[in-house]
């Protein structure tokens, strides 16, 4: 089952400078929730800080709450390591382990996390993994094949696979489909309403009919200026924010007038 | 076609359009103007957006509507709606003498290339060469499985042959497997050091310094400092392999930092996000993703190290000594290396084969073991080479498409 997540107050650093600024949002479980907004907003540094990969970036630090049902995930003994078990992450450019077969792909999570799982498991782990990333018919001859022998859109496949094969809460997307063609991006989009049933998505998309046709909640960030925060605009069920949205901002920028 | 810069313009005033228009449209790249199909209305509004940082110029009076700034020609406007410089692309394309004088170029060129590349290849042909002419009369299996005990002059030993390397092959592998030990874990520590943990702190700039610093050590620095070392540690005069093997670690450690640093320097971070995603820890990201990626440069980085420091001869001299017999103990007592062997041969001139000499007796027998001994550390070098090679194979990443 997927988890909730509340954010409250949250600003995000790097170094000194405040990239997002007094984010408050609840993002529903089992439901997607699309991030839009204009380029440099914000969008994927609100996305990292909820599995605290903006961490890696040597000097970001946020201050504010992201609980992860009810638990605040910047607690102070909260492992980071321990959060990304639970939220998994795809990225916008598809990135399979270069090393490794399509199936250590899949398995790397609990491999590399020295997990050992006897092989039948595996083998059924790996069939499961694929068969939700709805890769599994066209690779399942060539497991032991090198993940990125496959085309763009499998590979982007196999990182969603990976990322299900940990069963995290929660799955947060950035641009999974910006590097796709329309069959791949539409196959990703079936899967993500597929995947609903069972996490919690965060998708962050350039791509408003995207967001209008996967997500049941949409968030709209915006920034006043070059140089000062980003910061959430407003957030509602995907319909309202498309059909009647509250802020003139918001209405510009789903029309294409935005300045 | 390829001429003057007016000729040349795509498009150009077929219609009327000014090269800016043309240009302005294609700037305007923002998701918004895209999106919309009243991208161009817009981004030349200047009244609709914050004006850029971009200095207004006086030719830019702050109404000019889109109409006159498509058709007034020259002062369009960015997607920021600021003034854009005009530029006459026309100068920049290529014309059709640039044309033959890059081609005469392309030729001269190619030719001085293929040239320094020949010149390059003669010093290496012929030394090969010539080891392997001077190498090969002395070259067989005696030499290979004796030493140099109960040779005496130029005069043959008792199985016939006239001494043999089989004591200096062993103490140049030793010793060379012993300075392996000592300098790649610390050699690919400290590069992993540098490029996950340092994030360029100046820790990390002193240690890129002092390795810069390390690898112009004058090898003879490095023997003297190892002897000195176990003079101090052990007591005075200590001499065995393991001292050699230190004085080569120094000179090693330089390059394994450096070919490492850069082999894990290009391992994409999507990789290591892609781990720590998973919930890896950093650790386990470093030794499973990171340096697995980086595995077959470093292994060929290692390889050209080792081939570097094997034929070294001042250190090995000084540290680890000569002696006619086989000694298999790194640790203690003289090892006779390769290329000690050979610089003793070689120094020791003709031997003296006197009216109570052997039948066979040869007086230049030592140059000829010299040689012998010199073909068969290039080959120790060859060897590994491939050996490397054939790891890199094995342990090679895809590539992707
Ligand atoms: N690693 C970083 N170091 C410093 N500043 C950063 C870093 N990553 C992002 N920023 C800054 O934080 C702000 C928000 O960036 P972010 O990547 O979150 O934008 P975004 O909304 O995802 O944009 P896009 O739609 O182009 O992906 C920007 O001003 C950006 O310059
Ligand atoms: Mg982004």
């Amino acid at each position: 089952m997927g988890q909730r997540i509340d954010i409250n107050h949250l600003n995000v650093y790097y170094g000194d400078f405040l990239a997002v600024q007094d984010i408050n949002m609840k993002i529903q479980a089992n439901k997607v929730t699309a991030f839009i907004g204009p380029s440099g907003c914000g969008k994927s540094t609100v996305l990292r800080t909820l599995d605290r990969m903006h961490e890696i970036t040597p000097g970001a630090h946020v201050e504010g709450q992201v609980l992860l049902e009810g638990r605040d995930l910047y607690g102070p003994d909260v492992d980071p390591v321990e959060v990304r078990r639970d939220v998994g992450m795809v990225f916008q450019r598809a990135n399979p382990f270069p090393t490794m077969s399509i199936r250590e792909n899949v398995l790397a999570g609990i491999r590399l996390n020295k997990k050992h799982i006897p092989k039948s498991d595996a083998d059924d782990l790996v069939e499961w993994a694929l068969r939700g990333a709805n890769l599994w018919k066209e690779v399942k001859d060539r497991l032991d094949k090198p993940g990125i022998g496959l085309s763009g859109g499998q590979q982007q496949r196999l990182c969603i696979a990976r990322a299900v094969a940990v069963h995290p809460q929660v799955l947060l997307m950035d641009e999974p489909c910006s590097a796709l063609d329309p069959i791949s991006t539409l196959a990703v989009e079936d899967l993500i309403n597929e995947l609903k049933q069972d996490y919690t998505i965060v998708i962050v998309t350039h791509n408003m009919q995207q967001a209008a046709r996967v997500s049941d909640y949409t968030a709209f960030f915006n920034l006043k200026a070059v140089g000062q925060p980003g910061h959430l605009v407003e957030m509602n069920d995907t319909t309202t924010i498309f059909s009647n949205p509250q802020e003139e901002d918001t209405e510009r920028y789903i029309s294409g007038r935005f300045g | 076609m390829m001429g003057r810069a007016d000729e040349t313009w795509p498009g150009s005033n077929k219609d009327g359009e000014t090269p800016m228009k043309d240009m302005r449209s294609r700037a305007s790249l923002s998701p918004v103007s895209s999106a919309g199909g009243s991208a161009s209305s817009t981004s030349v509004s200047p009244d609709s957006v914050s004006p850029g940082p971009v200095p207004a110029g006086p030719e830019t009076p702050g109404s000019e509507s889109p109409a006159t700034a498509a058709d007034g020609g020259g002062a369009g406007k960015g997607a920021d709606g600021g003034p854009l410089p005009v530029i006459d692309f026309g100068k920049f394309k290529p014309t059709r003498s640039s044309l033959r004088a890059r081609k005469r170029k392309n030729l001269i060129m190619t030719a001085l290339i293929v040239l320094s590349f020949l010149v390059a290849l003669i010093p290496l042909v012929s030394v090969l060469w010539v080891s392997l002419v001077n190498g090969v009369e002395r070259l067989n299996l005696d030499f290979l499985t004796h030493n140099m005990s109960g040779v005496v002059g130029g005069n043959p030993t008792a199985t016939g042959g006239y001494g043999g390397i089989l004591h200096a092959i062993i103490g140049t592998l030793e010793v060379t497997l012993g300075a392996m030990v000592i300098s790649i874990p610390i050699g690919v520590m400290c590069a992993v050091y540098l490029v996950e943990y340092s994030h360029g702190g100046r820790l990390a700039r002193a240690i890129s310094l002092l390795v810069d610093v390390m690898s112009g050590i004058p090898s003879i620095v490095a023997g003297l400092f190892a002897f000195s070392m176990f003079a101090t540690l052990v007591g005075p005069g200590t001499v065995n392999g393991f001292s050699g093997s230190v004085a080569l670690s120094l000179l090693m450690i330089p390059t394994v930092v450096k070919t490492s640093e850069d082999m894990l320097a290009v391992v994409p971070n999507d990789l290591r996000e892609a781990a720590y995603a998973l919930g890896v820890t950093q650790q386990r990201t470093i030794t499973r993703i990171v340096l697995r990626t980086a595995l077959p440069g470093i292994v060929s980085g290692t390889i050209l190290a080792i081939a570097r420091v094997i034929g070294e001869t001042a250190p090995l001299l000084i540290a680890s000594g000569f002696i006619a017999t086989t000694n298999p103990n790194l640790f203690s007592g003289r090892m006779t290396t390769l290329p000690v062997y050979v610089y003793n041969e070689y120094s020791e001139g003709l031997a003296v084969c006197g009216p109570g000499a052997a039948s066979g007796c040869l007086t230049d027998i030592r140059m000829q073991r010299a040689w012998a001994a010199a073909l068969v550390l290039i080959l120790i070098v060859l060897l590994l080479n491939l050996l490397g090679r054939l790891i890199s194979r094995i342990f090679s990443v895809q590539e992707a498409k």
